[in-house]
Formats: C-alpha cells, structure tokens, sequence
C-alpha cells in the first residue's frame, strides 16, 4: 500500500522527545498531541487521530515490528478492561492536574523546581536546562509535561517489548478518553450496526452459506 | 461440527485503535465512528491476521470446520 504523509508522522514524535532533552522548552509542543485527539473526537472525527495520525503508536509499531524488539505475546486481560482503563485515565488525570497545581503555584511566587519526574516517583535532576529567557511557571509546565510525556514513552516502550507492539494503544488515557467520547456520541448507533450485523450472520447460515 | 464459514469477532472491549484494519488483507475491519471495529462478513476470509496484531487480544477466528 503507497504510505501517505500520516504514516511518517513518527518522525514528529521521535523529534519532540529530541528537542525536549535538547531544550525543555519544547515540551509545550506536547499539548498538540493532547489537544488533537480530543478535538478530531468532539467534532465528529471519530478515532482518526489514533488510527492514523497517531506518532506514538507508529513509532512503537516500528521497534516492535520493524525492529523485532517486541514479544508479541498476548497482553494480560485486565489491561484491556474497562475499570484498569478507565482507571489509569482518572490516574494520570489526577497526576496531571498536581502538575497544573505545581505550575500554578510556580506563578504565585514558589520557586522553579528543575527536575523532570519520571514514573511519578523518579526524579530527574535538570539543572542543565536555560530557562532563563521565560516566566518560571511557564518553565514549570514545561518539566511537569515533558515528565508526562517520558512517563508514558516509557510505558509505552516496556509494554511494547512484553506485550504486542501497540500495547501501549490499549491503556492510552487519550485514547481511553477519545473512545468514551466516541461512545457517549455514537454507542447506541454501533449497538444497532453490530445487532443488524448478527441478523445478517443468522440469514446467511440459514441459506447455507 | 460447525461448517460455516471462518470469520473475525470482536470482543466488547475492542479499543477501536484501528491495528487490524491496515493489516486485513479484504479491508473487512474498519472502526465503526471511533466506538469500536466492525467486521463485513462477506469480506472476512477469517484469515486470523488481525487477530496475530491486535494489542488487545480481543479478536478470534470463530466457525470454520471447528468442533
């Protein structure tokens, strides 16, 4: 099949996790991978974002593939039900918004904290970065997201290598949040699709298929 | 002894991440408005390369000449 311009869109994650060691600054760009998904969904795109457009998820397709870093084995039940799904979503949110709580207090006078946390536990001294030329808070967020952003690259990387090349896919909070939106709009029309689906399974035996 | 045809089903908690859908050779799959994957029964050969790729394992290949 002739790749179209989505499928290099690895490439535009491989470079913001670059740009971001290089310069801490970069992470801001991160908001469009959060921003996109949740716009494509609210306006009626559906999943167009993960299914194509997605970076993350080509890129760990690639390693796992391409590369053949990945086992390939089945991912354990649970990641893909709905309580660890949802719950790693209201997890990571709960985490985010702290991040929000952090920046915020950065912009009322606490002082910069130039660390990037990884795992939610690790972290990561900094102290390297020139974030001289803006605001602290703007700084802060700026160690808060990429922190976020490593966090779930690394996630990613480890279920990708004990599991399917896309595991990452199954848990993602934005895709966990993009499908509910999907679901709320659209779960009684995919309801009847797959019931209008069944009848036809049924009169397609009965002929003899 | 079922002797209907092979064919792909999705389990309900298919994330709809669309990894079946570029590897199905009959382009059968496709992610029915961001909800979930649906499956066009008369194009499924029941081939079992979405179900190899899905990161959720929540496809399998049901009928054929099956017990």
């Amino acid at each position: 099949m002739k790749k179209k311009w989505y499928d290099y869109l690895w490439l535009a994650e491989l470079t913001y996790l670059c740009l971001g060691l290089f310069n801490i600054l970069f992470a801001w760009l991160g908001m469009i991978f959060f921003v996109t998904p949740l716009v494509i969904a609210i306006f009626g795109g559906g999943k167009t974002y993960c299914n194509r457009f997605c970076g993350r998820g080509q890129l760990l397709g690639i390693l796992g593939d391409k590369l053949k870093l990945s086992r390939k084995a089945v991912p354990p039940k649970f990641l893909r039900s709905k309580w660890f799904r949802y719950g790693f979503l209201a997890f990571f949110m709960t985490m985010f918004g702290l991040m929000i709580i952090s920046t915020y207090k950065v912009f009322t006078g606490l002082p910069l904290r130039q660390a990037v946390t990884l795992l939610w536990v690790f972290k990561l001294p900094w102290q390297w970065a020139d974030v001289s030329s803006v605001a602290p808070w703007v700084a802060q967020f700026a160690f808060g997201f990429f922190g976020v952003m490593l966090t779930s690259t690394v996630l990613g990387l480890l279920t990708m290598v004990l599991f399917r090349p896309r595991s990452w896919c199954v848990f993602c909070p934005m895709g966990t949040m993009t499908q509910g939106i999907c679901q709320l709009k659209h779960g009684k029309e995919f309801k009847e699709n797959g019931r209008k689906s069944e009848e036809n399974r049924g009169t397609a035996e009965n002929s003899g298929e | 002894m079922n002797k209907g045809k092979s064919i792909a089903e999705i389990h309900k908690d298919c994330v709809a991440c669309g990894t079946c859908v570029k590897v199905c050779p009959r382009s059968a799959l496709s992610v029915f408005k961001g909800v979930g994957v649906v499956v066009d029964r008369e194009k499924c050969i029941g081939c079992g390369k979405c179900a190899k790729v899905c990161p959720a394992g929540v496809i399998s290949i049901v009928g054929g000449a099956s017990e």
